[in-house]
């Protein structure tokens, strides 16, 4: 359902402000939601400082500095610091993107960070992507055949396997999902951008064999049908993949098997 | 969705609040807003067609309303609302052909819409003034 306001819980108050860092000549401000399961609080934006001489270029490099030399307690995902695990997505400048790809210089003034939009907050910058995940599994990401299993491998022509191209790079960091606003609204029965993309990465999949099932199993007038080309999807992925685009093929594969 | 999960305690993230506005989410909201206010734009067609039904008398006074500065106002913001529409309904005709949703061409796609609306509106206006 369409709820333009946050819960009375979830409204975000102005929090503390962290002392400058000593001696720093070059400083970021950074505003960050905090949100502790530890206490009763309303969510709220902590303002901190980081010292551009002493830290990495990126935003997730200002974050680990806070959390190094600031405040232990601030919570955010984060592995790879290569923009190919996806741990950590988040909304930084209003826009879904990773914190390690997005660069300090790219954005202008302070740098506001909240974690992915319209999600259940675990701690600060963590969202809870349980039903992400379960949607992913809904859509059964692996190859189904009925063919017997060959000799050695499943072989694909390089125009097949050319068409998993702008598709298989998807890391699922949630990034253009928790963008949709059909996703916020209907989350719990659309799918979303990301699980689309990942439905027609196997639609389209030479190999597999269970396409009609697959197609069966998202005519769905919220499944599938929720995507109304906002397009947020394709401008926030910070994989440059375009996940509106699989969609309008899913929509289209339907079309096409009735006539 | 837009409750917490079971764990009611988890705050919801801000989402509306914060999403910086990217030029095709406002025209896909426009696209609504536009949709919704022709339904008001048809009451006034409507309205219209039961003035010109009903005799001379009540012809001349809806006729005043629609003529006057106001009247003119709200005439125009329909125009708008029906060219907006009429060109948003192409866009998304195309894009669900699944054709001009690059990077860079959907943005291009979507200014046009906005332009183009503008622009229909105020050729329209122009034939109208000139006519009457």
């Amino acid at each position: 359902m369409v709820q333009l306001t946050l819960p009375r819980n979830s409204k975000v108050k102005t929090g503390k402000v962290w002392d400058k860092p000593a001696g720093a000549t070059n400083v970021r401000e950074y505003k960050i939601y905090r949100w502790s399961p530890d206490d009763d609080e309303n969510p709220s934006t902590d303002t901190y400082f980081v010292d551009t001489d002493d830290c990495g270029p990126m935003v997730l490099d200002g974050l680990i500095y806070i959390k190094n030399k600031i405040d232990p307690t601030l919570t955010f995902r984060r592995s790879c610091r290569e923009g190919i695990c996806g741990s950590c997505a988040m909304n930084i400048d209003g826009t879904n993107t990773l914190a390690c790809t997005k660069g300090m210089d790219e954005v202008s003034g302070t740098i506001k960070i909240y974690p992915l939009p319209h999600m259940p907050v675990v701690k600060d910058l963590v969202p809870d992507l349980n039903l992400f995940y379960a949607q992913h599994r809904f859509i059964e990401p692996w190859l189904k055949t009925v063919s017997p299993t060959p000799e050695t491998e499943w072989l694909q022509s390089h125009a097949d396997r050319a068409k998993l191209d702008g598709l298989y790079e998807c890391i699922l960091c949630a990034c253009c999902s928790t963008s949709c606003p059909s996703y916020w609204w209907n989350g719990d029965r659309y799918l979303g951008p990301a699980v689309l993309l990942q439905a027609y990465r196997w639609l389209i999949d030479s190999r597999d064999e269970a396409t009609g099932e697959r197609l069966d199993a998202l005519e769905d007038p919220f499944r599938l049908y929720r995507c109304h080309t906002i397009m947020n999807c394709s401008q926030a992925c910070p994989k440059g993949l375009n996940p509106a685009k699989a969609i309008a093929e899913i929509k289209k594969m339907m079309v096409e098997r009735r006539v | 969705m837009s409750q917490s999960d079971v764990k009611a305690v988890r705050p919801l993230s801000p989402h509306l609040q914060i999403y910086k506005p990217i030029l095709t989410m406002v025209t896909s909201i426009l696209q609504r807003i536009t949709g919704a206010a022709l339904y008001f734009g048809m009451l006034l067609v409507a309205w219209w067609l039961v003035a010109v039904a009903s005799g001379p008398a009540y012809y001349d006074f809806v006729s005043g309303l629609f003529g006057s500065i106001i009247g003119y106002l709200v005439l125009f913001g329909f125009t708008w609302a029906l060219m907006f529409h009429l060109l948003g309904g192409l866009r998304h005709f195309l894009w669900d052909t699944a054709r001009g949703m690059e990077k860079g061409t959907r943005d291009k796609i979507a200014l046009a819409n906005v332009i183009g609306s503008i622009l229909l509106t105020v050729v329209v206006w122009i034939i109208v003034l000139a006519v009457a």
